[in-house]
């Protein structure tokens, strides 16, 4: 079944063209990386997901419209924007009461139990806990809403390795249970790699490439190719060529793994790599 | 599944106290300043005690009832001031710091939190006042009593003769009359909070200055200028009795006109600007995109 379903979504600001004309579907169960440059509309099509701005074109979430539903649909949405959206003057005694006092799905004893793993005390406020800590408490309540999607927007931007890896650890064992949906948008595609079950590349308001990962491990290919062997590989047609330490790396798009690994190493690309030939793709067909 | 009761607007209405703790702070140090000052009149108050004998007994009562009437007008136009501020921000400080995000993330609705802040300077700021007014006159009358306990006369007038029952039922009518008078205020600063990306206070402003510069520049009249002050000081005209000031001390329930003031076609005006600057703050916090 759909979790969201989005056709032909649109949304201008002024004259900048943010979603244009948007197609995605995410079915239950996964975990979406949405991966794309500053500006490419990540943000304008999770907003419009969370019915937090207006758009043309058809979306539907959890089978809500979210902008005429927003209230409706946050009963079975969670979201994290980033670290810095918890108010700061809050007290966190108060912001369990809050989130026990008004939502239906909040589980107080299991934010508590989160709460316990951390150092974070109950009369702290928002603002004496470091920017880690906001990300464990924030995280802490999210994890307490038996919500069927969660949206998590830049979740670990601004946080050091440590919590960062915990982040996704947490979120993984503790919460995902593959009825739940997942999606998230990041720069740091290196730590959500092992995590997502789907992956989607937008750029310029436009899905770009969409696939799920078992299709992008079997698809994309790397080859660290051995010298001699490197006119033979430029001839497969990569998508994209880099150097390495004196070496050629090229990255291939359906190619014959056994036919590769005669020309050198072959390896899954990392999705930050397929990113840059993806968008090198795109940028030669615009110019 | 058996889903757990959720309150809402309770539960925001208690936030909105949680981050906004002004709305009882600001009254109780006013009213501590107050109450000092009436700890350093006291020193006059034997004086005036035999001065009052001399005025007869209407002329008495008014001069006793003077600063308990006082202390409640003061604190009324703090409660004006705190609340005014309080809508200025409660709609612009949570897109500036983006816990806007936060807060729509939950399944609360627009219009629950609009009305949840609405109700602030309109119910809860008024109750907390009627309790600091009635605090404030309750502590100023043990201080007399105290201050007179050689005058055993004195003590005698000022019990016999202070409206201690009356005062503050005539004290919840004001309050309600102000909070309803001044409901479109209230609104349109909420409105504006809404709207502004900046500087709320002065695009809240700026606009009634600008009509009231135009029109006298441009016709030389003061009808705006009229119409502002009627809807600041209005309440008083149309809620009380004429002479209202002199029969407070005397009897303050004959003061009262809840006739004239429901017959006020101000105020019923005056609250559908209100209902319409309210629902359209519900709109733009809907709506507005980012800051």
């Amino acid at each position: 079944m759909a979790c969201i379903e989005a056709r032909g979504l649109r949304k201008a600001f002024g004259s900048t063209i943010a979603l244009d004309g948007l197609d995605l579907r995410v079915d239950e169960g996964r975990i979406l990386g949405i991966i794309g440059p500053n500006g490419a509309g990540k943000s304008t099509a999770l907003n419009a997901i969370l019915g937090l701005t207006q758009y043309q074109g058809e979306l539907n979430v959890l089978g809500r419209d979210p902008w005429t539903e927003r209230d409706q649909l946050m009963r079975d949405v969670a979201f994290i924007a980033d670290v810095a959206v918890l108010p700061r003057w809050i007290r966190v005694r108060q912001v369990v009461d809050y989130l026990a006092g008004v939502h239906p799905r909040f589980d107080r004893a299991k934010a508590e139990g989160f709460l316990a793993k951390t150092n974070i005390k109950r009369s702290s406020k928002v603002r004496e806990l470091s920017k880690g800590m906001v990300t464990q408490l924030h995280l802490a309540l999210v994890m307490a809403i038996d919500a069927r999607l969660l949206v998590l927007d830049e979740p670990t931007i601004g946080l050091d390795i440590l919590y960062r890896k915990q982040f996704y650890d947490t979120l993984l064992n503790d919460y995902f249970d593959r009825s739940r949906t997942i999606v998230v948008t990041t720069h740091q595609v290196e730590e959500i790699q092992d995590v997502l079950t789907d992956l989607t590349f937008i750029d310029r308001g436009r899905i770009v490439l969409g696939c799920s990962m078992e299709d992008f491990e079997s698809r994309y290919a790397e080859v660290m190719v051995r010298p001699e062997n490197v006119a033979a590989a430029r001839a497969l047609r990569p998508m994209r060529e880099r150097q390495l330490f004196g070496r050629s790396i090229l990255l291939f798009d359906h190619a014959d793994r056994e036919q590769l690994a005669a020309l050198g190493d072959v390896r899954t690309p990392s999705i930050a790599d397929l990113f840059v030939a993806v968008m090198g793709q795109t940028e030669g067909a615009a110019q | 599944m058996n889903e757990p009761v959720t309150q809402p607007f309770l539960w925001s209405l208690r936030r909105e106290l949680w981050e906004n703790r002004s709305i009882y702070i600001a009254p109780a140090i006013v009213a501590a300043i107050l109450l000092f000052g009436f700890v350093i009149s006291m020193g006059r108050l034997p004086a005036q005690m035999i001065a009052a004998a001399d005025l007869g007994p209407a002329g008495e009562r008014a001069m006793l009832a003077r600063p308990y009437a006082n202390a409640a007008y003061l604190m009324a136009v703090i409660a004006f001031i705190v609340g005014a501020f309080y809508c200025l921000d409660a709609l612009h400080g949570e897109r500036r710091d983006r816990s806007i995000l936060f807060w729509k993330s939950l399944p609360v609705s627009d219009r629950t939190i609009v009305l949840a802040k609405a109700s602030v300077p309109l119910v809860v700021l008024p109750l907390i006042i009627f309790a600091v007014i009635l605090a404030i006159q309750l502590i100023m009358l043990l201080l007399s009593s105290v201050a007179l306990l050689g005058n055993s006369q004195g003590l005698i007038t000022l019990w016999a003769q202070l409206p201690l029952i009356k005062m503050p039922l005539a004290l919840v009518y004001a309050l309600i009359a102000i909070a309803l008078w001044h409901a479109p205020i209230y609104g349109w600063f909420l409105l504006v909070s809404g709207w502004a990306k900046r500087a709320a206070f002065l695009w809240a402003i700026l606009p009634l200055m600008t009509i009231f510069f135009f029109e006298t520049i441009a016709f030389r009249t003061s009808h705006f200028a009229r119409l502002l002050s009627y809807r600041l000081f209005g309440w008083f005209t149309q809620a009380f009795a004429e002479q209202a000031r002199d029969s407070f001390a005397g009897d303050p329930l004959k003061a009262l006109d809840p006739l004239k003031f429901i017959a006020t076609p101000g105020l019923w005006i005056g609250l559908l600007f209100a209902a319409a600057f309210i629902a359209g703050a519900v709109r733009l916090r809907r709506s507005r995109d980012g800051i």
